[in-house]
């Protein structure tokens, strides 16, 4: 099964603002290492490694467009 | 058309005033904005007299609210007035979003046909006013009192007491019903001494209204992040007349008497639109924002309505249209209540089903604002990553959110909601306390055939109704709550209200949102719901 790219979320606005919400009163050094923590989670729920990697492969090539 | 900002309204001495005793009236309204005018209109559509209490001599001063969205069309549209509004207006349906210098995402808000109003029209709302307080005058029954304000408010056993300041002196109103419908800085709520908290946004925002020919599309333009804005966003939508909306998010610490200097707005104007652009301004203003609701929309005898009661930011059109729909709401419960047919209880549920309505508009207003100016900088960052996926994700660009525009809130909880004989999930769209959809019919619109009383709507591919249904139309026309029938075949509208492979029965409230819906028609069924939409019958059924 690839990556899926479409919208999944069936309330998208409001996981947003959870994620958002889980970041209040932190550092910018203390929400990294939270999005670390939570990234890990994540991938060990997902459990497929190509899944993953395409994962990967499309946040780098998002992070390099960046002007 | 001359400029309807120049009209000046003159302060006419009322009889009532120079009287030993107050004046009596059913329904004294404070505020002639959007909401009081609707409020008026819908009474007098029902036959009620209503005097309105204004401070100003004159319509709104800028264009304020610009986005009227579909179901305001349609309550405007019941009011004799939707026709106007989309002579005078801008429709539009269509949007984009930049980040930086690219386009992001695109959308369309009303991607079917078969609608009798367009997704969205956008006029100033000046005009707004304008032919509300035209038609107003035509009714007869409302009395607008410019140049006057309210200066007491006092409950009496049934009714309030309203003292009335004017350009010579005071006088005052006894009146059954008030409805509070003065704004954000409601002069009644701080008369009455209630709270209004919430939460405060920093940020400030400058609208420029300016004139300008421009060939463009009438479409929605977002932009974050984009190179004549750094770092924050802006925002251009087309009104009537030529003039063109633009707000710039300008940050906390802008200076508020240099940003609205016409010198450096127009800095700001040419920085979006070019610099040789040709243009005039119509209106500038600065405004900060709350996120704010009242505790109680219903005190006694006084109802609070629109700002007065809810005050949201503004990304998503939702203050005006939630403050149309709110009139909308309480007008045919306050018909009800005034013809004695239902028992004052009804009006609770203006509050269940409003503040309902105003914590849905206020959630998604404050998460369209901490997106478009966000609170931190891990929230930038994801807002800015979220835009730069969304070039390549599809799923990313249901995230970015430059305002999640003005839907009606379907009264999901409401204590009048009566039964839902379809399957969970199903036509999911038009169940109990949504708004009704509109639908073609073989002759007409759904919308133009319901409204302004409870009206059956039998779904069904025969041509002729049941038996059992045709026998019950008459008893059901003439009871103390009259329900009307619509008979309905037309294929679309039968999809539309999952009555695709068999008939249905809908049953809808005065204001076009359904109260009950059935598979099959049972007179008693119908009966029961309309004593339960009607707070007669209060018990879980």
């Amino acid at each position: 099964m690839p990556l899926q790219r479409e919208n999944n979320m069936p309330d998208g606005d409001a996981l947003y603002a959870e994620i958002i919400d889980a970041h209040t009163g932190l550092s910018m050094e203390d929400s990294a290492a939270l999005n670390a923590r939570l990234v890990l989670l994540l991938v060990n729920h997902i459990g497929d490694r190509a899944i993953v990697q395409e994962a990967l492969a499309a946040a780098r090539a998002s992070l390099s467009g960046r002007t | 058309m001359p400029d309807v900002r120049d009209i000046a309204f003159e302060w006419k001495r009322s009889q009532d005033q120079g009287r030993a005793e107050p004046a009596h009236h059913p329904v004294v309204i404070v505020g002639a904005g959007p909401v009081g005018l609707v409020a008026a209109l819908d009474l007098a559509a029902k036959g009620h007299r209503a005097v309105i209490i204004e401070r100003k001599g004159n319509l709104s001063d800028g264009s304020r609210a610009i986005c009227w969205a579909k179901r305001t069309l349609e309550i405007m549209d019941r009011l004799g007035i939707g026709q106007l509004l989309i002579d005078k207006g801008v429709t539009w349906k269509n949007g984009k979003v930049f980040f930086d210098t690219k386009q992001v995402f695109a959308f369309d808000l009303l991607p079917e046909s078969g609608h009798r109003m367009p997704a969205f029209v956008n006029l100033q709302q000046y005009y707004f006013e304008h032919f509300c307080v035209e038609a107003a005058a035509k009714t007869g029954l409302i009395d607008i009192r410019w140049r006057e304000e309210a200066q007491g408010i006092e409950p009496t056993a049934d009714g309030v007491l309203l003292t009335v300041g004017t350009p010579e002196g005071s006088y005052r109103l006894l009146a059954d019903w008030a409805i509070a419908a003065d704004g954000a800085r409601s002069k009644v709520r701080q008369l009455m001494d209630l709270p209004f908290e919430g939460r405060i946004f920093e940020d400030q925002f400058l609208i420029c209204d300016i004139r300008m020919r421009l060939d463009r599309p009438a479409e929605r333009w977002f932009w974050f992040d984009p190179p004549f804005n750094r770092g924050r966003s802006a925002l251009l939508h087309k009104q009537a007349d030529a003039c063109w909306r633009l707000d710039f998010q300008v940050g906390r610490e802008a200076d508020r008497d240099e940003e609205v200097k016409p010198e450096n707005a127009a800095r700001r104007v040419r920085g979006m639109l070019g610099e040789n652009l040709d243009f005039t301004f119509d209106w500038i203003s600065l405004y900060r924002f709350q996120s704010r609701r009242l505790k109680q929309f219903r005190h006694g005898r006084v109802l609070f309505a629109g700002d007065a009661a809810h005050q949201m930011s503004p990304f998503g059109a939702r203050g005006g249209n939630s403050g149309v729909q709110d009139a909308d709401n309480l007008a045919w419960k306050l018909d009800l209540v005034l013809r004695g047919i239902a028992p004052e209880k009804l009006l609770d549920s203006f509050h269940e089903e409003r503040a309902a309505a105003a914590d849905e508009n206020l959630l998604h207003t404050t998460r369209s604002t901490d997106f478009i100016a966000p609170k931190n900088e891990m929230s930038r960052t994801f807002r800015d990553g979220a835009l730069a996926l969304a070039e390549s994700e599809p799923f990313a660009r249901r995230l970015i959110n430059s305002g999640r525009l003005s839907t009606p809130t379907c009264y999901d909880t409401s204590s009048l909601n009566g039964p839902d004989e379809f399957r969970p999930g199903e036509a999911a769209a038009v169940r109990p306390g949504a708004a009704a959809l509109d639908a073609p019919l073989e002759n007409g619109w759904l919308l133009h055939q319901t409204g302004g009383g409870f009206t059956g709507l039998w779904l069904s591919p025969q041509r002729s109704m049941p038996s059992e249904v045709a026998a019950s139309t008459a008893a059901l026309a003439e009871a103390r709550t009259p329900v009307s029938f619509v008979e309905e075949t037309e294929h679309a509208t039968r999809v539309r209200y999952g009555a695709e492979h068999g008939p249905a029965f809908y049953l809808l409230r005065p204001d076009q949102h359904i109260a009950a819906r059935w598979r099959s028609f049972s007179m008693a069924a119908v009966q029961q719901a309309v004593a339960r939409a009607t707070a007669a019958n209060t018990a879980r059924q």
